[in-house]
């Protein structure tokens, strides 16, 4: 890291998983859990010739967010794709359940995850698909407990596979330009499908259908920065406090956002056809412009909703 | 994938009073380092693992090297390597030792 700039001024998409956490909060707030020190790496990935993570691609622990306590977990995307394997999500789980617990005594305000992932590693596949799905029941568990799960997109990998449930599950989701979510990747769609459906090579198709533009513009993000930690931080911090509620009616608003959706837009092949048709303004400049132009763009109405 | 450890003398204890420290990722082409003072005070170790098989004699020229340019007393180096050349391994092992030190 160069000693010229603070940790909150790098670029979020280039940082390292710890730069990232040392950026986003207070400045040496952070205590991590189960460190490198204590080699927790994955007992599968020998048998596959690859070496392991001391912290098997997961960093979590407690800090402080504007001087209130949360808990923090970031991914590393460029280890092994940021995918989720057995000790990977044990370490996940076990944070959120964390939280969860100390909602009584020492009052965590929100559960920050920094995903950068892939999905499922495919050398530990039955033990990583378990690890989602204890995942997703272990931040539906915080929410309930009236604790915030923020999620930060904008990372190399993306949120994708069983990453992009997870993200689905959050309370508020925070993109980049960087950011992609989905379910099935590009490449698993071309795969599965052939190139006429999905043309992974595209990358102007991956960003229109999966980027962070698209997915703020529709609701399938609640924030857009710009990919500084700094911002992401900021925007961290004012997503807890409007954060939804988890009950019976958030799951009846998003399951009519998301019909609303399908109906309205389910024959569309592409984005900018369903950007115009929702009639978001300059609908046709918005895969081209800037960065910053794209932020200062009034949120579309179907963007804002209570869903979630 | 191969493991194994080069054990070397120093005359000095390593500086700073950081017990541990970690730099870089284990990916293609990259390594991740993790630095702990553990050992006595003469005593220096950079444990490898490696992805790729084959090449322990230039890891012992490329952890020689290191040894003799900076006191490292007390230091246990341990390194998950993805195939990283040698010019980027001595700048993480730099890396790790600076950040032991000083905490940068």
């Amino acid at each position: 890291m160069s000693s010229l700039l603070e940790p909150q001024d790098h670029d979020y998409y280039e940082a390292s998983a710890r730069d990232r956490i040392s950026g986003v909060l207070d400045p040496g707030s952070f205590t991590e859990f189960l460190g490198p020190e204590n080699r927790t790496l994955s007992p599968h990935l020998a048998q596959f010739g690859l070496t392991g993570a001391f912290d098997d691609g997961l960093v979590i622990g407690a800090g402080r967010l504007f001087a209130e306590p949360v808990y923090i977990a970031a991914q590393e995307g460029r280890f092994l794709g940021g995918a989720f394997g057995e000790v990977h999500g044990a370490k996940l789980v076990g944070l959120l359940r964390a939280a969860r617990e100390g909602a009584v005594g020492s009052k965590v305000r929100a559960v920050l995850l920094l995903l950068d992932t892939g999905g499922v590693r495919l050398q530990e596949a039955n033990a990583g698909e378990l690890a989602i799905s204890e995942t997703i029941h272990a931040i539906i568990d915080v929410r309930r407990a009236g604790i915030p799960v923020i999620a930060l997109i904008g990372g190399r990998s993306g949120a994708f596979g069983g990453g992009g449930i997870v993200t689905a599950c959050c309370s508020r989701i925070i993109v980049s330009d960087h950011a992609r979510i989905g379910v099935s990747g590009p490449e698993v769609i071309e795969t599965n499908k052939g190139i006429e459906e999905f043309d992974a090579k595209d990358k102007g198709l991956v960003w229109r259908v999966d980027g962070g533009r698209t997915r703020s513009l529709m609701g399938g993000a609640d924030r857009f920065v710009l990919d500084r930690i700094k911002d992401f931080r900021a925007v961290a911090h004012e997503s807890i406090a409007g954060a939804p509620s988890f009950s019976l009616e958030t799951l009846s608003a998003e399951q009519a956002r998301l019909e609303a959706r399908l109906t309205n837009y389910g024959t569309f092949r592409d984005a900018p056809p369903i950007w115009q048709k929702a009639g978001i303004e300059q609908s046709q400049r918005i895969a081209e412009m800037t960065e910053k132009e794209f932020a200062s763009l009034p949120r579309p109405k179907e963007a804002t909703h209570d869903a979630r | 994938m191969e493991s194994f450890e080069i054990r070397g003398r120093a005359a000095h204890p390593a500086s700073g009073q950081l017990r541990q420290a970690i730099i870089g990722v284990n990916a293609s082409g990259n390594l991740e380092v993790l630095v702990e003072r553990t050992l006595p005070d003469t005593e220096c170790i950079v444990g490898v693992t490696t992805q790729i098989d084959g090449f322990r004699e230039l890891w012992q020229a490329v952890i020689e090297d290191f040894m003799a340019r900076a006191s490292l007393g007390g230091l246990r180096f341990s390194i998950n390597d993805g195939g990283a050349k040698p010019d980027i391994v001595t700048l993480r092992l730099m890396q790790s030792l600076r950040r032991i030190e000083t905490g940068q």
